[in-house]
């Protein structure tokens, strides 16, 4: 508690003995009318003087629906209508459900940043020989700092010296640790668990993977769900209305159907103490914002309320193939020679792509490991579609897909059955006019691609996979995925097209999100309803274009995302429904004359305090 | 231009609404937000007429919830 907060658990101590005092007091004497009101405007003003002290200075700045003003205003009605013991309670009542409820707010605003507490508070810079602490804000580029055990990388950058096991879960909520080595990338805000590091920075504290996640979690806000600019627009007439309906009771039965003044005024005070819209105000932000707390906590960063509206109406999940639901890292598979050995045949082709940094060249030059003698190799031509033709020890070789031998006049053999278009790859490698064998090239789909798909289909929704690979490649993947439906040989701007003609063919209340690796989809990821980036921390262009960034690649966090969206949504609805249901009872039992002040109090500050508590199950896993 | 402020002591959801709705209307202010939950308020403002429109911001704040404090 706050010093604020435990000064007015005391006010609320001494006026609750006070009141009880006086409740005593009158049950056992019998005092004049003047005397019964002295002895409970006592605890009346140990209690509220602060809320009648607003009331008044807000009045005078013509803020006339202000919370105190009405409470004020409540209070003082239920003193001139005699309803002394009333007064003094309920003003009390007021008070403990305002401080429960800013105990409550704080507290999970307080969990919150706990979940968020990734920012590193220092850095230990290396300047001449010699380690300072300064702030990450302070350390340049290319600097070289210092991270023991136990403390938080402060800046992106690469190891020089040292190796060590990192805990990343800050970032994306994987709580197995992951090793490193000199040599590699690390990212800020993961925590060092191994051994001393020294790390060479690669960028400053503004452009480093923390900030950047703090700065996405921390303007989430900014974006409204829809559900709560209805809150927002709802709260300027609800008060107004509730007043209006207040001054119609205390005014029209007695005027017009001579009703006793003090029993309809008695009634119109109970609106006004239900008459702030604080429970839906608090509790419907709240709820979002607990709800991507907890998603960021995942390595689920969701850049705005609206988005995780959209997420939970989700109807089409759209995938990229490549480095989405497979690892988008090519790695020879098999190598199938026509007359020369398999080490000649892979020796060739690696000569012949050793020039190319496409991924199936790079992962033909990693299979073959071994050194490769450039100057073996003349007149590299890479055919865009095709392949690559060089000329290799004073000879022609043609490195490339069956078009590129048909185009030659080659014709592939095989004995293994790989010309039924099933088997992943192939790189056909002709020597002169004679064809040598092919080099089997798969990419593996990623672990657990097959149950995000799953999940995503329990729930009803569609899935579909597109990707610039052949039908061959496509389907294969696809088919064992369990996608719904597949669409193979796709150039970027087809696969535009096609998100384009899915949204348009949706019907209006489901959603389209895309996912894929934000690296070469930006334009897909922009026009889908919710782009969602994977692995995407390193790319600002991903960043910018998407609605959702999931820290790590692991497609099981889009179906993740969904989960949490609806459970979100869920609490979101509840919360509006159980405050507006509320607060309608207490308005129609009060006009009646059932309900009294003290159901009016609990229906204002106890269904904030409980709608408050709900939102928090947002957070939790 | 787009400034972050951290308010101190802002107590009650609904004010921060009224805030909000009342830092928009104000002249020269291109977007503005009141985030109770993270007691921040974001304004969005031409560079030149930042200062005097914060004076504004800031008078406007007063009046609505006198406790609360924006820190510059």
């Amino acid at each position: 508690m706050t010093r604020r907060q435990k000064k007015t658990l005391l006010r609320i101590i001494t006026a609750g003995a006070l009141l009880a005092a006086a409740l005593i007091l009158r049950h056992v004497l019998s005092l004049p009318w003047w005397a019964e009101l002295l002895m409970f405007l006592v605890p009346y003003l140990v209690i509220g003087y602060d809320v009648l002290l607003k009331a008044v200075r807000n009045i005078a700045h013509g803020q006339v629906f202000d919370e105190n003003f009405l409470m004020g205003l409540a209070t003082v009605g239920a003193f001139a209508v005699r309803e002394y013991p009333e007064a003094a309670a309920v003003m009390l009542f007021y008070q403990i459900g305002e401080l429960f409820q800013s105990v409550a707010v704080g507290r999970s605003r307080r969990s919150i940043a706990a979940l968020m507490d990734i920012r590193p508070d220092h850095a230990n810079v290396i300047r001449g020989g010699e380690e300072f602490e300064v702030s990450p804000e302070e350390v340049d580029i290319g600097e070289e700092i210092l991270v023991r055990v136990g403390e938080r990388i402060p800046l992106d950058g690469v190891i020089e010296s040292g190796s060590t096991s990192l805990d990343t879960s800050a970032l994306t909520g994987e709580s197995a640790p992951r090793d490193t080595a000199e040599g590699e990338n690390v990212l800020s805000g993961t925590v060092n668990l191994g051994g001393v590091i020294r790390v060479r920075t690669t960028g400053v504290y503004k452009d480093s993977t923390v900030a950047k996640v703090l700065e996405l979690v921390e303007r989430s806000s900014e974006r409204k769900a829809r559900s709560e600019n209805f809150i927002t627009r709802f709260a300027r007439w609800y008060t107004p209305a509730v007043v209006a309906a207040a001054v119609l009771t205390a005014l029209i039965p007695p005027l017009f159907f001579h009703a006793s003044w003090s029993e309809w005024i008695h009634r119109a005070l109970i609106f006004l103490v239900v008459s702030c819209p604080c429970a839906l105000v608090i509790s419907v932000p709240l709820t979002f914002f607990c709800g991507m707390g907890g998603a960021s906590r995942r390595g689920i960063l969701i850049k705005g309320s609206n988005y995780m509206e959209a997420l939970s109406k989700l109807g089409t999940v759209v995938f990229d193939k490549t480095g989405t639901l497979t690892e988008g890292s090519f790695s020879v598979s098999g190598i199938h020679a026509n007359a020369m050995s398999e080490a000649e045949l892979l020796d060739v082709a690696a000569l012949a792509e050793s020039y190319s940094n496409h991924p199936i060249a790079e992962s033909i030059v990693r299979a073959h490991g071994g050194h490769i003698d450039a100057s073996r190799v003349e007149s590299v031509t890479e055919l865009a579609g095709l392949g690559i033709s060089a000329v290799i020890d004073d000879e022609t070789v043609h490195a490339g897909n069956a078009k590129l031998m048909e185009s030659i006049g080659v014709s592939p053999v095989c004995e293994h059955g790989c010309l039924d278009a099933h088997c992943g790859t192939c790189v056909h490698i002709a020597r002169g006019n004679k064809y040598c064998g092919h080099i089997l090239i798969s990419d593996t789909v990623k672990s657990t691609s097959e149950s995000a798909i799953a999940e995503l289909k329990k729930s009803g929704i569609r899935t579909v996979m597109l990707t610039g690979d052949t039908a061959a490649v496509g389907e294969s993947v696809g088919r064992a995925l369990g996608l719904d439906d597949i669409h193979s040989g796709l150039m970027p701007e087809d696969k535009v097209r096609l998100v384009e003609s899915m949204l348009e063919a949706r019907d209006g209340k489901s959603t389209l999100a895309f996912v894929g690796d934000g690296i070469n989809d930006a334009p897909v990821l922009t026009r889908a309803d919710i782009g969602i980036a994977m692995g995407a921390l390193g790319s600002d262009a991903a960043i910018e274009a998407a609605d959702v960034v999931l820290t790590d690649d692991d497609p099981l966090k889009a179906a993740a995302a969904h989960r949490i969206s609806k459970r979100t949504m869920r609490i979101v609805r509840e919360n509006i429904v159980f405050a507006l249901a509320v607060k309608l009872a207490v308005l129609i039992l009060g006009a009646l004359g059932i309900a009294d002040m003290w159901i009016a109090v609990f229906a204002d500050v106890g269904v904030a305090v409980i709608a408050i508590l709900n939102a928090m199950r947002a957070m939790k896993k | 231009m787009k400034k972050t402020f951290k308010l101190i002591d802002l107590d009650c959801a609904n004010c921060a609404a009224k805030m909000e709705t009342g830092i928009k209307k104000l002249e020269g202010v291109k977007d503005a937000s009141v985030s109770f939950i993270t007691q921040k308020m974001t304004v969005e403002a031409d560079d030149a007429q930042f200062d005097a429109v914060m004076k504004k911001v800031v008078k406007l704040c007063r009046k609505i919830e006198p406790d609360c404090e924006i820190v510059l």
